[in-house]
């Protein structure tokens, strides 16, 4: 099957590249560049592996942000401190975030559904504490952040926003074009078959043992090179608490209402989460009313948790599910009979 | 050697707080299959919710309005959140309570605002001498009331018709439908009881450490606590309390300092997963046997 089986779907996706690559860099000011589509483009990333793992592989994962910290850090030291180039280093992070990641992976064959929730938040804090408090991992820096080196892109300095946007979109756009593929192929199949029912999966042949580390691996190596990113480009540094048990939670929460089990889920969730504190602050600032920010934080979050409840009880496969609805809907308009 | 009994005996002092917050799990498993990650925002709403009517009633109305509000919860979750989700795969539930953890903990620090507060329970927190052995009192009043609320909860879930019917509830939700079990009464009972152990849970935390936003973090603490003890066992809990407050206790002080300390934070959860490892349905788990 063609990986966009309707023309609609083709032609979007070109249409949406076309507008990425050609359209964006004129319309948006380095403002916006910054900080909204980088990090959308960032943490869709991550939340694609987030989805592959419990998407695609249903296998809960409470700590994703850890297997993220773990890139950031894997590809700052192996770029800052042996002067690998910056590609190779990117996916040096994202190897080791794997590594990590399936080492984590090993109880799953035992346990599932909360237990296996319980053992990721534990990789949460090990991996929190390792990085801390091991000087070797950390510089010995304050809050063990180290900043990363000037960004040098075979042999080209990357200083401005418009070069640092170019570089993400390059390498997401990759990224989701091979996980794209991944879930259509043999290994995404067995993922699915897994979630599924992971007693006939094994029957037919899928071995659990296999399909369910590389789904750990998979995902915490698309973590880890979101993480890297996230530190290369967005924050700068390395810096752990920016990857705290609270973003694992966010990022489950993008893909609760982005949809689980689809591709363009992760990019509608990651959009919805990072375009909703903008829009909570345009919507009561037209009001006229001044609110203090720390009462519009938590106003964020009290939406973000309900729209999580709202879309587990009405929607369960999130955003995604509504707009395959819409095109099924518009594949028969205006006859649907 | 006195030393390490006055570690060991500081460690089973907490970990007895740790069971509070583990036992608000354990209930709403055992009731309703739901693992609810909400216990420690609700815990944390509690909390902020005594500390704010102690501002100007007594002791006793005070605690009787919080049991009000978090009956009032218990009623608005089950109608809002779980009554839609009847008969959907566990892991749904799940997530859910981890949206209404977000939500409350929104609600609580827009309602109450992100400054700790203090909570004066009148209880002098000088440690005092028995036998050479010198033991926080306050540790010890929280350990005393973790106790009265234990023998209290088993004594409710063995002896009691409803404790009975709850769990009825929880081993098959059809079959206690069938012998007339009205399930979201005793869905609602569940998550009120939960709340009340998450009121005690914030006055002991909170006289301890002040009520602040880092008692929905002690929650996280009790999940070790759960994998230990097993999901459905209430003793387990107590058990598995003991064991991470004073393995942890004693680990910090004799195996801390060569690698810098901090061993607190993971060290239960590193201990829950050797227990996942060799046995993971707890101590006194229920084992569900599953063979692929």
């Amino acid at each position: 099957m063609a990986i966009f089986p309707i023309p609609l779907d083709r032609w979007g996706f070109f249409t949406m590249m076309i507008f990425a690559f050609l359209v964006v860099p004129f319309l948006a000011n380095d403002y916006w560049i910054s900080s909204i589509i980088i990090p959308f483009l960032i943490f869709s990333l991550s939340a694609l592996g987030l989805n592959f793992l419990t998407g695609y592989a249903g296998q809960l994962s409470l700590g994703h942000a850890a297997f993220m910290a773990v890139g950031a850090y894997g590809s700052v030291i192996l770029y800052g401190r042996y002067e690998v180039p910056f590609l190779l280093s990117l996916l040096g992070g994202g190897l080791v975030a794997a590594g990590v990641g399936a080492l984590f992976g090993i109880p799953s064959l035992k346990i599932k559904g909360f237990y296996l929730a319980v053992s990721t938040l534990a990789a949460q804090f090990i991996i929190h504490w390792g990085i801390t408090h091991s000087k070797w991992i950390s510089g010995g820096g304050v809050y063990a952040t180290i900043d990363t080196p000037k960004l040098y892109l075979l042999g080209w300095l990357l200083d401005t926003m418009m070069e640092k946007y170019y570089l993400t979109l390059v390498i997401v756009v990759l990224f989701v074009v091979f996980g794209k593929n991944l879930v259509r192929s043999q290994i995404g199949r067995a993922w699915m078959s897994i979630r599924d029912m992971d007693v006939a999966s094994e029957i037919i042949g899928v071995s659990q043992f296999r399909y369910k580390l590389l789904a750990f691996a998979v995902s915490s190596f698309y973590a880890g090179v979101a993480g890297g990113l996230l530190a290369f480009v967005y924050y700068m540094a390395a810096n752990i608490e920016e990857f705290h048990v609270h973003l694992s939670f966010k990022l489950l929460g993008m893909i609760i209402i982005g949809g689980m089990g689809s591709v363009l889920g992760s990019f509608l969730g990651a959009a919805f989460i990072v375009l909703l504190p903008i829009f909570i602050n345009r919507l009561v600032s037209g009001w006229g009313v001044l609110f203090p920010v720390d009462l519009l934080a938590n106003l964020e979050l009290m939406i973000f948790g309900g729209l999580i409840i709202f879309f587990l009880i009405v929607e369960p496969f999130g955003l995604a599910r509504l707009w395959l609805t819409l095109k099924d809907k518009l594949r028969l308009w205006p006859f649907p009979y | 050697m006195l030393f390490a009994l006055e570690v060991t005996i500081t460690g089973l002092l907490v970990g007895l707080m740790y069971s509070m917050v583990a036992l608000g799990f354990v209930l709403i498993y055992k009731a309703s299959g739901v693992f609810n990650f909400a216990q420690g925002p609700m815990t944390l709403f509690a909390a902020f919710a005594l500390v704010s009517f102690l501002a100007f009633l007594p002791l006793g109305f005070s605690l009787v309005g919080v049991l009000v509000i978090m009956v009032a919860l218990a009623y608005v979750v089950e109608r809002v959140m779980l009554r839609p989700l009847v008969a959907r795969p566990p892991l749904v539930l799940f997530m859910a309570t981890i949206g209404l953890g977000f939500f409350l903990e929104g609600l609580t620090q827009a309602i109450w605002g992100t400054q700790p507060r203090g909570l004066d329970l009148g209880i002098p927190d000088t440690p005092f001498d028995l036998a050479g052995v010198f033991i926080s009192r306050m540790d010890l009043f929280g350990a005393g009331i973790a106790g009265v609320l234990l023998f209290g909860l088993v004594w409710f879930f063995q002896k009691t018709r409803t404790g009975r019917a709850l769990r009825a509830v929880s081993d098959d939700h059809e079959a206690a439908l069938s012998v007339g079990i009205p399930l979201r009464r005793a869905w609602t009972i569940t998550w009120a009881i939960a709340g009340v152990v998450a009121l005690a849970a914030g006055i002991l935390w909170g006289a301890r450490l002040g009520v602040q936003f880092s008692l929905t973090l002690i929650a996280l603490k009790a999940l070790p606590v759960l994998i230990i003890g097993g999901f459905d066992s209430v003793p387990g809990a107590i058990i598995g309390g003991l064991i991470v407050g004073a393995s942890e206790n004693l680990a910090e002080v004799f195996l801390g300092p060569p690698v810098g300390g901090g061993i607190k934070d993971f060290f239960p959860y590193l201990l829950a997963l050797a227990f996942l490892w060799a046995r993971p349905y707890g101590l006194f788990g229920r084992e569900i046997i599953e063979r692929v």
